[in-house]
């Protein structure tokens, strides 16, 4: 009984430490915030219904693929990604998932406004234009663009797709071998090397002219973020890092659950594996704690 | 020169030669602990197999870990837990043990003050252990340095800088200590060197130190009664196991500690597997970055409470700056309890709450180094820098101050008594 009672006071003492340094220290240290919607509440709504024919005619018209590829309508993108980004300091996406990935009123919004889509007015204004241009056409063309994105999107984008689209002309992801300028090839030579890594620099050099600064790696993301803060950052940056010269990507939450769970399974590999093998391991010592018990009650028995 | 006979087996063979059979008596058979003891008592073995599980995991993860700040954070977060084979469960089990271990220490440390385990013949027990707490925070501090992470980086630059406050020396010490004007890659290299090498060793050689001073004036036991291990070691050697005050180390002793390990090890495992952020901190997943200061900078949990003495005084007072008083004070606090069996004036063995004012004086400085341990990892502003200041000045009161005070009186009755 006294064992038990001292057991209780070791107990208590150590839970109130740990919840002081964690949670309560956390608390303090990361004011709460809501969590992320996904509704885009403060984007206007699209009110027209949109025809995908007139939309694919809306996107020629108006020279969208001058600088976007659009592979699933064999449009291949006007240029690579390093020259891309010397021009716009960002390789234009491919808008063939467009239409899946991203969420419809910020898709009509992006095309319309990118710089208030995207929430980048610190950075971007008319001493600083953004690469992409307002789009000054109907807003009957906007739905009909949007409903063109969405009819040729697949079904279903991998999360490795999810991430390489919203994510991957920014962000290395080193671990999995993926790079801003795109996957590192198995190289043989030392001169594909270099020029590999050259290309890359340069891209990187052009990205930071664009963003001034260059977006980190995301390989170990997952660990140092967490499902919660990737979920909620992504949706609205601005709202977790004031001033960040990420933009808001319009992701829906479908889509950004496929890139967590991509970062997941590049930055927390294991984790299947550390969920199989705890009850085993905790199996075990369930086990030795008993028989170690049994064994104590027996030595005991005779000195007490 | 002895007398060597044929050998009849392989343990008389190595018998005749190296006495085994009086070398396990010595050890264990014959080593005799107080019988009136609780599972508190079982923590010195909890903490030896911690120590053990950071030294197989330590050599498992040095076979693949890096010593280069341009290597060290993908050799341990690609190759380590992603590539090597169980090479993830080697570091959780690593970052895990290091941080539990110093709750087993602080455990064991309040264990021995409560019981007043510290004097009387039982000083020099007291002492090898504070060197041990503190090789064990050089240890765990050089430890967090090699993953390379923003934490690592950061913790190293403030803590290194403390250094610096030190009369006359303090700026060329810094250097000397880093290798270089700031942290960077000798740092970290010589941070490895003491991590992976000198200071376990050390470590080893203190751990001998501690069992040793136990061999004289024995383990304490729940009352702090006197036994004379002699006569009762007598006594159970004869068969009167239940008469006997004591119980040799194994089988009766150590049985007991295997339960409580199982049930430590439970905990442990559990830390391990589901619940492990508290000692592999999300910040240190980023890559070192000296551009870029994280918002909040703090040591591990178990540095916290000396960490916020070094912060709590956050005023200039006359002539001495906030800085120098704070590293006046933390210099105390890390040192304060090695004299400990000194600054108690009293010959008194007994538990604390057969002490009368000492009983409210452990649980105050129980309270009061939690208090310092959450607050020191809160931000110093506001109400928070006072209630730091408060609990830091309370801490050094009460070792400096109360604890003579009411244990001279305590001396005073004990004498009056007797």
């Amino acid at each position: 009984m006294r064992e038990l009672k001292i057991l209780a006071v070791v107990v208590f003492f150590t839970l109130v430490t740990y919840w002081g340094v964690e949670p309560f220290a956390h608390s303090i240290m990361h004011p709460h915030h809501e969590p992320a919607t996904f509704t885009y509440d403060d984007l206007k709504p699209l009110n027209k219904s949109g025809d995908p024919k007139r939309g694919a005619e809306a996107i020629m018209n108006n020279g969208c693929t001058g600088c976007h590829g659009i592979k699933a309508a064999g449009i291949p993108a006007p240029m690579d990604p390093v020259t891309a980004s010397a021009s716009y300091g960002v390789n234009p996406p491919d808008l063939s998932t467009a239409g899946a990935l991203y969420d419809e009123k910020f898709l009509a919004n992006v095309i319309k406004n990118p710089v208030h889509a995207m929430k980048l007015e610190h950075k971007f204004g008319d001493a600083k234009p953004f690469p992409m241009p307002n789009f000054y056409g109907s807003d009957q063309d906007l739905a009909d663009i949007v409903a063109y994105l969405k009819s040729i999107a697949p079904k279903e984008v991998t999360p490795k797709d999810a991430f390489v689209n919203a994510c991957g002309r920014c962000h290395d992801m080193k671990y999995d071998n993926w790079y801003v300028i795109g996957p590192k090839p198995k190289m043989d030579t030392e001169l594909e090397k270099a020029q590999f890594n050259l290309k890359h620099a340069q891209y990187q050099a052009n990205l930071k002219k664009y963003l001034g600064t260059n977006p980190p790696d995301l390989s170990m993301y997952i660990r140092s973020r967490g499902h919660e803060y990737i979920r909620d950052f992504v949706e609205d940056p601005q709202k977790l890092l004031h001033g960040t010269a990420m933009p808001r990507v319009g992701l829906t939450e479908e889509s950004t659950m496929k890139v967590i769970e991509y970062m997941e399974k590049v930055g927390d590999r294991k984790k299947e594996k550390r969920n199989s093998l705890g009850p085993w391991v905790l199996l075990y010592f369930v086990i030795f704690s008993i028989l170690a018990y049994l064994w104590k009650k027996k030595i005991w028995s005779e000195v007490l | 020169m002895a007398q060597f006979t044929k050998a009849n087996s392989i343990y008389e063979w190595l018998d005749q030669r190296l006495a085994l059979t009086k070398l396990w008596k010595v050890l264990a058979a014959e080593y005799w602990i107080p019988k009136n003891i609780n599972f508190l008592w079982a923590m010195g073995v909890v903490l030896m197999t911690m120590f053990t599980i950071l030294v197989i995991s330590g050599i498992f993860l040095l076979m693949y870990y890096k010593p280069d700040t341009n290597l060290a954070f993908d050799s341990v977060n690609y190759t380590i837990m992603q590539e090597v084979w169980f090479g993830w469960l080697w570091r959780h089990m690593h970052a895990v043990a290091a941080s539990v271990v110093f709750l087993v220490i602080y455990i064991h440390m309040f264990t021995g003050i409560y019981y007043a385990s510290y004097k009387r013949g039982r000083e020099m027990i007291w002492l090898s252990g504070m060197l041990l707490f503190v090789t064990f925070s050089a240890e765990a501090f050089s430890g967090y340095m090699l993953p390379w992470g923003q934490m690592s980086y950061w913790a190293a630059q403030v803590i290194t800088n403390l250094f610096g406050g030190i009369p006359f020396i303090g700026d060329e010490l810094v250097i000397w200590i880093r290798g270089n004007f700031y942290v960077s890659d000798p740092t970290l290299t010589r941070f490895f060197m003491l991590h992976v090498f000198l200071l376990p060793l050390v470590i080893m050689m203190i751990i001998g130190l501690h069992f040793y001073t136990l061999r004289i004036p024995h383990v304490n036991n729940q009352d702090g009664e006197e036994i004379d291990f002699d006569a009762e070691a007598e006594k159970y050697k004869a068969g009167l196991k239940k008469e006997a005050k004591v119980i040799p180390f194994w089988p009766v002793f150590l049985s007991k500690d295997f339960f409580v390990l199982g049930v430590f090890m439970i905990f442990y495992f559990y830390l391990v597997f589901y619940h492990y952020n508290f000692a592999m901190d999300p910040i240190n997943f980023d890559p070192a970055n000296p551009m870029k200061t994280p918002p909040h900078i703090y040591p591990e949990w178990y540095f916290l409470w000396s960490y916020e003495v070094l912060r709590g005084f956050f005023f200039d007072v006359g002539p001495l700056s906030a800085m120098d008083i704070g590293l006046m004070a933390f210099g105390i606090a890390n040192v304060i309890f090695f004299f400990m069996p000194w600054l108690d004036k009293s010959d008194v063995v007994a538990p604390a709450h057969k002490r009368g004012a000492f009983f409210w004086w452990f649980w105050a400085l129980l309270i009061d180094m939690i208090i310092l341990t959450i607050w020191g990892k809160l931000p110093p502003t506001g109400i928070n820098a006072w209630i730091g200041f408060f609990a830091s000045v309370t801490f050094l009161l009460l070792l400096l101050v109360i604890l003579p005070m009411i244990t001279k009186k305590e001396a005073r009755r004990a004498g009056g008594a007797a």
